[in-house]
């Protein structure tokens, strides 16, 4: 009910830049421009690894498109969450569907923490490894040369990848994972290691990304700051349950520190912290 | 900017060219010593003759083509050996860092064998095959087996467990998976193992050719070693050192090759 309510607003709105801007990298929409992303239905979802119960029964709907953060202290079960949804795991009871499309595997992309380029491959072949199934096809370089524009790394298409920097290589993790179009984005704390400027930098880089290509989104992460910025959504998960389900109005672009964003944070993170308190 | 090319120019031109004359100061140093200790008589010829007398031996079985027969037989030996026991060591380094069952099956067997000094099996191997080729090319292969095997597995079973899975994730089959993640990822340690083959390559052609052979340059060695042709006996062991170190440089060219994009072995 709340999410179609938001849905709602910002289309209208897209619709009117939409006439006075088509150029949508000029235009400051708040939304994707078109919607590519799969809605995703969680039911019941539970995981256990040995006698440890990581998720309790997870009921989640997250529409086609939304940008959803998930936080939660170190061992709550969001990136077992996450590993679940790109099905890197397999699923003890309940369910995961993305809505009534066939899902083919190029249709979810993970990117984790670590950017796990192949380090004997240049950058070029790191992206076509992207493509799944249509690495061999003939268009493969040209995608992934359109791709690697896209995360600003033209010119290092003939590098090899131990000479990049943290942020170049998980620029380039990020442009495997966008090669394919996927619909779903997972995200498992993928600017955990990099240091303050070059996150912000690329913070701003998958926020265009996503409205550039409308992927439903799904990030893990233990900054809360980094969420209520980017995020549609903050779920907060807590002993394997979705404790909180926030929503972040700000319109975007979004201001860095400005105070209803650090508001939001500031309540997100004492929900956090009074989770910290009874354990 | 103009200031730093002009300094790192010459500098990442001249390097590698300084590089390799360095190495091979020591050698030329030593036997520049060798030959001034042995022309003052400090050193006997018959202890060691001077290296120019060796220079000469050398000449003289040059020219009667007992050299270069003797060589061409040591080397055919050691390739051959090496081609065998080096492709049965990574078939089964692959099959074992790739199947569970295979590893169980054959690891525990090939672990007890590698604990016999494989030059310890002289005697049953003459006993066996005589003083024939395929006595040499046994050993040999024996001998390149274990560091090759060992070395692959040992590569293939480190593999960076994010890489497969970012593999798998997507959607690499099994057969991709081996030639893109795999074995490339394997390879520097399968270029360690080469390494060590080659050393113990020789060092058991050597054994194998001095005990029992008639022909080769361990078998030169030893039959001037009847006649006390003492500047043959030298001549044998510096050919030694000299193949030796030519094995060593084509398997590092080829490491060079193949792995390029390792930062150990990137061109500053």
């Amino acid at each position: 009910m709340q999410t179609a309510l938001r849905t709602s607003l910002p289309e209208t709105e897209l619709a009117s830049h939409a006439n006075f801007a088509p150029q949508a990298r000029v235009a400051r929409e708040e939304r994707p421009v078109h919607v590519s992303g799969l809605p995703l239905t969680i039911r019941g979802l539970r995981k256990s690894y040995g006698d440890n119960e990581v998720l309790r029964g997870i009921d989640l709907h997250i529409p086609a498109g939304q940008f959803v953060a998930i936080v939660g202290k170190s061992g709550c079960g969001k990136s077992t969450l996450l590993r679940l949804i790109a099905g890197l795991e397999k699923i003890d009871a309940g369910s995961i569907s993305f809505g009534d499309a066939a899902v083919q595997p190029e249709d979810i992309r993970v990117m984790f923490q670590e950017p796990r380029l192949l380090p004997w491959a240049r950058v070029l072949s790191n992206v076509e490894v992207g493509l799944g199934r249509d690495r061999s096809s003939g268009d493969a370089h040209a995608r992934a040369e359109k791709t690697l524009t896209e995360v600003g790394l033209t010119d290092k298409r003939d590098q090899w990848p131990s000479v990049l920097s943290g942020g170049q290589k998980q620029r380039v993790a990020l442009a495997r994972a966008l090669v394919s179009h996927p619909r779903v984005l997972a995200f498992d704390e993928p600017l955990g290691a990099l240091d303050a400027l070059t996150r912000i930098s690329m913070q701003r880089l998958l926020e265009r990304v996503w409205r550039d290509q409308g992927f439903t989104a799904i990030l893990v992460t233990h900054d809360v700051a980094e969420a209520v910025a980017l995020a549609d959504r903050v779920l907060v998960i807590d002993e394997g349950r979705i404790a909180h389900d926030v929503m972040v109005n700000t319109a975007r672009p979004r201001e860095r520190g400005s105070a209803e964003l650090a508001a939001l944070e500031g309540s997100i993170l004492s929900h956090l912290l009074s989770a910290e308190d009874r354990t | 900017m103009s200031l730093i090319d002009s300094i790192s120019f010459p500098r990442s031109f001249r390097l590698p060219r300084v590089d390799g004359l360095v190495q091979w100061i020591v050698p030329l140093g030593i036997i520049a010593v060798w030959q001034v200790a042995s022309v003052t008589g400090f050193v006997p010829t018959r202890v060691l003759p001077a290296p120019s007398d060796v220079a000469l031996a050398g000449w003289k079985l040059l020219l009667s083509g007992e050299l270069i027969r003797n060589i061409w037989v040591s080397f055919w030996r050691a390739s051959i050996g090496f081609l065998i026991g080096g492709s049965i060591g990574f078939a089964f380094g692959l099959a074992n860092g790739l199947s569970q069952l295979s590893a169980k099956l054959t690891d525990t067997t090939l672990q007890m064998v590698r604990n016999v000094p494989h030059l310890a099996l002289i005697p049953l191997v003459i006993l066996w095959f005589g003083i024939d080729e395929s006595a040499k090319l046994f050993l040999v292969a024996l001998g390149v087996f274990f560091p090759i095997y060992l070395n692959t597995l040992h590569g293939i079973r480190t593999v960076d467990p994010q890489l497969i899975e970012m593999g798998r994730i997507y959607g690499m089959s099994d057969g991709e998976l081996f030639r893109r993640v795999i074995f490339p990822g394997a390879l520097p340690s399968i270029f360690v193992g080469i390494r060590f083959a080659l050393g113990i390559m020789w060092l058991t052609l050597i054994v194998a050719e001095t005990i029992a052979a008639s022909s080769g340059l361990g078998y030169m060695a030893m039959q001037a070693r009847e006649f006390m042709l003492i500047d043959v006996v030298v001549l044998s062991i510096l050919i030694y050192a000299l193949l030796g170190k030519l094995a060593d440089s084509a398997s590092r060219v080829l490491e060079r090759l193949t792995l390029s994009w390792h930062p150990a072995f990137q061109k500053r």
